[in-house]
């Protein structure tokens, strides 16, 4: 870690359980490589295992996991996603943002808790990425 | 929360922190590392590097201010600071909006309206008004008399403005300008009034309360000038006389107060050298780049009195405690290639060594190693310089432009010496056509030296 870094780090969602134990072998091709974190270097949770394909806010606004407050999340932990999976919600205003995976797999990690403030290309969560 | 990024940012931070107010930075993507997000208590990513993708996201800025809790919103200058809709969605959202109301802003947005808000308020207006036909304009135009100028109503910045020197040229003229006002601004209206051949631009800095109490901090003159972006800015205005001065600041007043206006604001005139007469041409309702001349010579900081009046504060001081010591003048620091007419020149600054002493005022956001961002504006930085007169505030500037050293990319500082050591501009009170003859003396030197 490098340089000056100001961005607040939000907590994870929820503890991160160790429900999805990473059994399998990492995958180590050069395109599930987690992206390199733009311009700035982010002080974010590291990744639980090499190879996983983040899922980043495409705005910033208010996350949220589920369609409304009271029900089941978009997605948990062990979830299995695919590139138009609705992971989670960003509020602009009022306005509702669906967020997409943008990839197939599970998912491992949720970083991004529900009903925070997040901001763009913040790490919402991370996908063990299918091959 | 500020919403703004550059110079202005990391001034408006300064300012809260001596008042201990905690500081939230809107940034854009690539601005995250820049000199603002480093100083602010906390920087908000608010998305890619084109400003139409994050400065100039109302919605994001207000949802940014929501989602910190941020009591109020610094707008800056540029970008959203003269949007109604950013005030208006503050007001609606119960955030303050360190500026005027979103009806005061619209007031002076329209230059019409504007127009007529000056009349009403006893403000002299140039000889012109509103055309909507060409049978109109060819009316109002014989009765000024050519030279003409046309202009947008929806904005400025030269955009759907044309000359005309000949009324048969005023139909094809006015075509033009509504047209390109129609692409600039979304608004094709346009109206007449007299060209001034020989005029300087000079403003005044007022304060208003919103309730109708309003003072003046003295004017500024910025006639120094390149397709209608100022360069160099100085207080006092040169070369006025006592009574014109008191007239100009008194009808700035008169305007401000007419509108109720809230917050710090600049009122614009065109002084007409051959008439001795000045005009009311339009009210910049934020702070403007070159507010810290004015801070120079009255010892005020303009910000910290925008965030008492937006506290509903009101204002802090009476007209006559107001007290202006000595002459200021400053340079904008572009990083821009005058050899290439200008060429905005972004890259990353290997070496950035500012100027510093007595009377020196440096507002920048680069340092060694910063990077300018191709997709803003090319302002690096400010110098300014505050001394007893002007001779001493022109050598003091001649020293601090001497003593800075950019590294890295192309700027204009060569080009600030070389205007500040004309004989036109050191005899003071050079009119906008100054810089335009200043290029063409060059030209020629450069070609008598073939």
């Amino acid at each position: 870690m490098d340089g000056v870094k100001l961005n607040l780090q939000r907590r994870p969602a929820a503890p991160t359980e160790p429900a999805a134990v990473p059994v399998s072998t990492p995958e180590t091709s050069p395109a599930s490589q987690a992206r390199p974190v733009e311009s700035a270097p982010r002080k974010i949770q590291p990744p639980s295992e090499p190879g996983l394909t983040e899922v980043a806010s495409p705005l910033l606004g208010i996350f949220y996991r589920a369609p409304k407050p009271g029900e089941p999340p978009f997605v948990e932990v062990g979830s299995q996603v695919s590139e138009h999976t609705v992971v989670g919600i960003i509020e602009v205003m009022k306005l509702m943002n669906s967020v997409h995976a943008g990839v197939k797999g599970q998912v491992v990690e949720i970083l991004a808790a529900n009903g925070t403030l997040v901001e763009y290309g913040e790490v919402l969560l991370r996908v063990r990425p299918e091959a | 929360l500020i919403a703004n990024r550059g110079e202005i940012a990391a001034r408006v931070i300064r300012t809260c922190k001596r008042l201990g107010i905690e500081t939230v930075l809107a940034a854009s993507e690539v601005d995250l590392d820049s000199l603002p997000a480093r100083l602010a208590d906390r920087a908000l990513c608010i998305g890619p590097g084109r400003a139409s993708d994050s400065y100039l996201r109302v919605d994001t800025i207000v949802q940014a201010a929501l989602g910190v809790e941020a009591d109020a919103i610094h707008p800056g200058y540029g970008f959203l600071s003269e949007r109604t809709a950013l005030a208006r969605l503050c007001e609606e959202e119960g955030v303050i909006f360190v500026g005027p109301t979103a009806a005061q802003i619209d007031a002076v947005g329209d230059k019409l309206r504007a127009r007529a808000e000056a009349e009403a308020a006893g403000v002299p207006i140039a000889p012109g008004g509103p055309v909507e036909t060409v049978g109109e304009a060819l009316a109002l135009g014989r009765e000024i008399g050519p030279p003409l100028l046309i202009k947008a109503v929806g904005g400025g910045g030269g955009r759907g403005m044309k000359r005309v020197d000949r009324l048969e040229d005023l139909t094809e003229a006015m075509n033009l300008a509504a047209g390109e006002a129609d692409a600039a601004f979304g608004d094709s209206r346009v109206y007449l009034e007299r060209f001034v051949a020989r005029g300087r631009h000079v403003e005044v800095q007022i304060l208003g309360d919103g309730r109708g109490g309003v003072i003046h901090l003295g004017e500024r003159d910025c006639s120094v000038q390149r397709r209608y972006q100022k360069l160099i800015e100085e207080t006092p205005a040169p070369a006025l006389s006592r009574d014109f001065r008191a007239r100009i600041h008194a009808a700035a007043v008169r305007f401000a107060a007419q509108l109720f206006y809230r917050s710090a604001g600049t009122v614009e005139f065109l002084v007409d050298l051959e008439r001795d007469a000045f005009y009311f041409l339009e009210m910049n309702a934020r702070i403007q780049v070159e507010h810290p001349i004015t801070e120079a010579v009255t010892g005020m900081d303009l910000v910290a009195e925008q965030i008492a009046i937006g506290d509903g504060r009101g204002l802090r001081w009476k007209q006559e405690e107001i007290k202006t010591e000595g002459c200021a003048i400053e340079c904008r620091i572009n990083a821009e290639d005058p050899v290439r007419d200008f060429c905005p020149s972004p890259g990353r600054v290997r070496t950035a060594v500012w100027p510093s002493g007595e009377g020196v005022r440096v507002d920048t956001h680069v340092f060694s190693g910063a990077r300018i961002p191709p997709f803003y504006d090319s302002l690096m930085a400010k110098i300014i310089v505050h001394a007893s007169d002007r001779p001493a505030t022109l050598e003091g500037m001649r020293q601090a432009l001497a003593s800075t050293h950019i590294e890295g990319v192309s700027t204009n500082l060569r080009f600030h010496a070389e205007v500040l050591a004309d004989p036109e501009f050191r005899r003071g009170g050079v009119d906008t056509g100054f810089l335009p003859r200043f290029f063409e003396r060059r030209l020629e030197e450069a070609r008598a030296h073939g």
